[in-house]
């Protein structure tokens, strides 16, 4: 039973084009014959030409994926302990600094981060960058998990000890087999999360590490060119992909908020 | 020496005293019930046995060993839980297998014992579906074989049949009873259902509010109840309240309150104007039309003020002078005929000493 | 007792590594920061020694003062709140048919429908602003547009980049997914049946939404309104990116403090006004949810 609402339909779409228009845009542009992002000249396979003989760009990508595998493995650990430590046992302080840095604006755990590694000694760099991601990955992860766990049988834990399990067979054999769409979940979103992270990276990252993003904001600033929208788009579609998978494996990923 | 020994438990939850300074001795091969309504503390006690929780005082001794140091995992007593709690992800042979795996059976000898736990259940064949497939009957019965495969020492059962209806729950009882006549182990047993548990024991301990107030065996519990709770809270039972106005012979008179004279046999210590209680079972009642042409114990007259027919008995609430209404049924065994009595019919009410049973206060 | 003792290990187990994590580098740098929000700052940038030479440990409130004497600084954190504001209110008000648009659409559509709205906030949040740089570009179409239609009054061409407008609706752009979350989650779980009771009672369209679909979706409306007004009051990127000189929010004041000037103690305090405010909301947003959600009393006649 729908109601047919014209102006319902006609507000929402032009919300669903404010959304993805821009985005259409890049991509658009990045096949676009012609150093300006203005109009539409030709069809070019060009920027990515450049793109993969860019030997910065491509170091900033391997940074990247240095980083986001790392953040994503140790958050994803941490993060699903973190997650069954809040549902199954009472903590008052694991919550609050599991949930605070995804609540807060992110320039603040950038800033802090800094004057820590500075005060420490630490040089930044990779390491500094990883472990600044791996701190904010563990509340998504945490929440993810936990929602999961929340969704499963209590009772299949206590029936498994009865069985003979010692605590932690039972949550290899029994629990962790049942959380596990959405512990892989956690990882792809910590992976895209880390990926992607602007504002944390700038300040973590000192001066001699680049990762995509950061490479992407010097040229935003400094010489666009078409390269940009290149990098974008293939950027993206990454991101696609593992949020589509992620969302198959948990299908009430995004409804949790 | 009983198998199973609970000495002195006490749990407590804040301020609220969930079992409260418990002792039973259950004995080996015996289908034991814990009775009682919600919150009495028969759940939190069967866990306590399971390993699940600990006792804040008392000790739990199984075999003359005390439990206490042993968590769940090292305890020789199996659940089987009111959920089933079969493992989603694991086949029925998954499911019977892994107490198996967890003991370190060795891997040859698994698929023996599978097949032999599923047949005790009747369930040969099912070994490859996955729990989802199975039905609520189906599903008890995986989770009974899963918890006897190791041969445990006792199983612990709790309301395994609440989720079942009606004829699948008669059904599951009549094979538990024999089920656990052939396994030969030890079943306790927990409920809130009277007549399930009269069925199923050799023995039940009715509990109430953390404590045990009667343990016997079913005919006793119900023909004998030590207290107002028990004779109420199994099956139907008038209660008489009263002070005793004399005692001859271990032949007791107790002026019931709302009612009058009600004469009945009890233990001959009693004293004139000790308060109590006679609980007496409705078809104890003799009740006719015309008045008994012998001399009963005890006669009263009333008014049918109610009735409900129930399909094999009908009962019938009587109105008497003194104002109480006394319970008392007749079996609909006269074929055409579905009741007795109409409201309002004049009824003649007779039963004797023996019929009831005195509960001191 | 031994048994309940192997159960705490249990629970340290999986809390411990985590929760030392978080300790470590988390909690300690905050705390840091707030330190040193106290201390003066160093003669090449960021901080002082811990003791002067005759032995004092450096504590002052230097910065403090000079945030709250020193007025353009509290301009700026004006200017931020009033941009976090026109952001979250304009998200409102196009969130709003878009989450009810899914929350009445089929089931089978509506998880596909989310997704639609979740995968842009998923893409790289550079890109989204760098999109607005070129949709808004001076040689692009829109810019063309606009001052092709302002020409024949005599207005000189406006840019859009690099200006207030550009980084509102940047701000408003990337934060649209945050609003419609909350409020589809809301709108979800609101009974048709109280609608059609209210239609029959003889309420319109208009009364029907504004008496009983809007104020019951408050809670949604305030979960959604913190989830965008906080960190949208802590952004640099977007007025960095595509902000003129004006444009100035408190995330680019303490982005200058720490990388420029290198001015520790007074970007330290900076950041804690930032998130004082940002928690100071969160709870207070919090708060009117507890006290207007959850049942809620009768609306108002």
């Amino acid at each position: 039973m729908r109601n047919r609402r014209p102006w319902l339909w006609t507000a929402a779409l032009v919300a669903y084009a404010f959304l993805y228009v821009p985005l259409i845009i890049v991509v658009v542009y990045s096949f676009n014959n012609s150093r300006l992002n203005a109009e539409w000249v030709g069809f070019t396979l060009d920027w990515y030409r450049q793109l993969f003989s860019d030997a910065d760009m491509l170091a900033a990508a391997v940074n990247s994926l240095i980083i986001g595998l790392t953040a994503s493995v140790v958050s994803t650990i941490l993060g699903t302990m973190a997650g069954v430590a809040m549902y199954r046992h009472k903590t008052r302080l694991l919550p609050i600094l599991v949930l605070t840095p995804i609540a807060i604006p992110e320039i603040l755990m950038g800033v802090s981060l800094l004057i820590f590694f500075v005060l420490v000694s630490f040089t930044l760099g990779l390491v500094s960058v990883a472990l600044a991601h791996i701190t904010f990955c563990i509340g998504f992860v945490a929440i993810v998990v936990r929602a999961r766990l929340a969704g499963m049988d209590e009772s299949l834990t206590e029936a498994a000890r009865d069985c003979g399990a010692t605590p932690w067979n039972a949550f290899r054999y029994v629990t962790l087999p049942l959380i596990m769409p959405g512990v892989i979940a956690g990882a792809l979103m910590a992976f895209t999360l880390s990926i992607d992270d602007f504002v944390i990276t700038f300040f973590t990252a000192g001066a001699g590490t680049v990762t995509l993003p950061l490479a992407i904001y010097s040229m935003i600033k400094i010489a666009v060119t078409p390269e940009v929208n290149a990098v974008s788009t293939l950027l993206m579609l990454l991101t696609l992909v593992l949020i589509v998978v992620a969302s198959r494996l948990s299908p009430n990923l995004f409804r949790s908020d | 020496m009983a198998l199973l020994e609970i000495q002195g438990v006490t749990r407590r939850f804040g301020d609220f005293t969930a079992v409260d300074n418990v002792s039973l001795a259950i004995e080996a091969g015996e289908f034991f019930t814990l009775l009682g309504p919600s919150g009495c503390g028969k759940t939190t006690l069967l866990r306590m046995i399971a390993g699940f929780d600990l006792p804040d005082a008392g000790r739990i001794v199984l075999d003359g060993e005390d439990l206490k140091d042993r968590p769940p995992e090292a305890r020789p007593v199996r659940t089987v839980f009111q959920s089933y709690a079969l493992f989603p992800h694991m086949t029925v042979e998954g499911n019977v297998a892994f107490p198996l795996q967890m003991a370190k059976t060795p891997s040859s000898e698994i698929p023996a014992k599978i097949a032999a736990a599923l047949e005790d259940v009747r369930l040969q064949g099912f070994g490859k579906r996955y729990p989802h497939e199975l039905s609520g009957g189906q599903k008890q019965r995986v989770a009974i074989a899963r918890a006897l495969v190791t041969h445990p020492t006792m199983l612990l059962l709790d309301e395994p049949l609440a989720a079942l209806d009606a004829k699948l729950r008669e059904e599951m009882q009549v094979e538990l009873i024999n089920m656990q006549k052939d396994v030969g182990i030890t079943f306790v047993y927990v409920t809130h259902d009277q007549t399930e548990a009269l069925a199923l024991s050799h023995r039940i301990a009715v509990m109430n509010k953390g404590r045990v107030e009667q343990v016997d065996e079913p005919s006793k519990i119900y023909g004998f109840p030590k207290s107002v709770f028990v004779a109420d809270f199994i099956g139907h039972c008038n209660l008489f309240s009263g002070h005793v106005a004399g005692n001859t012979n271990g032949v007791v008179t107790v002026d019931a309150r709302g009612l009058g004279p009600v004469r009945v046999l009890a233990q001959s210590k009693l004293a004139s104007g000790g308060a109590g209680t006679i609980a007496l079972r409705p078809e104890m009642i003799r009740i006719q039309a015309h008045a008994p042409s012998d001399t009963p114990d005890n006669h009263y007259r009333g008014t049918v003020a109610e009735l409900l027919y129930m399909g094999d008995v009908t009962v019938y609430r009587v109105a008497t002078a003194g104002g109480t209404r006394v319970e008392a049924l007749l079996a609909n065994s006269q074929t055409g005929r579905a009741k007795f009595f109409e409201v309002g019919d004049l009824v003649e009410m007779s039963w004797p000493v023996d019929a009831g049973h005195f509960i001191e206060e | 007792m031994p048994a309940r003792a192997s159960t705490r290990l249990g629970k340290w187990s999986v809390v411990g590594p985590p929760l030392a994590y978080l300790l470590v580098f988390f909690a300690a740098p905050t705390l840091i920061m707030v330190l040193a929000s106290f201390r003066t700052p160093g003669e090449f940038g960021g901080l002082a020694p811990l003791l002067d030479e005759s032995g004092k440990p450096d504590l002052n409130v230097e910065s403090y003062v000079r945030f709250f004497t020193e007025t353009v600084y509290a301009q700026v954190f004006l200017k931020s709140v009033g941009y976090a504001l026109i952001t979250t209110v304009s998200c409102l008000v196009l969130a709003y048919p878009l989450a009810s648009l899914i929350a009445r659409s089929p089931k089978k559509y509506r998880d596909l429908l989310l997704l639609l709205v979740i995968l842009p906030f998923w893409s790289n949040f550079l890109i989204r602003v760098y999109a607005w740089m070129i949709i808004l570009g001076p040689n692009a179409a829109l810019a063309r547009l606009v001052n092709g239609a302002l020409a024949p009054f005599g207005v000189d061409p406006v840019p859009l980049l690099f200006s207030s407008f550009a980084v509102l609706v940047c701000l408003v752009y990337v934060h649209l997914p945050f609003m419609v979350l909350p409020l589809y989650a809301n709108l979800e779980k609101h009974d048709q049946a109280l609608l059609d009771a209210a239609q029959d009672l003889g309420a319109n369209r208009w009364q029907r939404f504004w008496r009983i679909t809007f104020p019951l979706s408050l809670p949604g409306v305030y979960a959604g309104a913190a989830l965008v007004f906080i960190p949208a009051l802590g952004i640099f990127a977007i007025p960095d990116i595509l902000g003129g000189p004006n444009d100035t929010m408190i995330g680019n004041l303490i982005k200058q403090q720490f990388l420029e000037t290198r001015d520790w103690p007074f970007g330290s305090v900076l950041s804690i006004v930032l998130t004082v405010s940002a928690l100071a909301l969160a709870g207070l947003a919090a708060w009117i949810a507890r006290r207007s959600g959850g049942g809620g009393g009768p609306v108002r006649a």
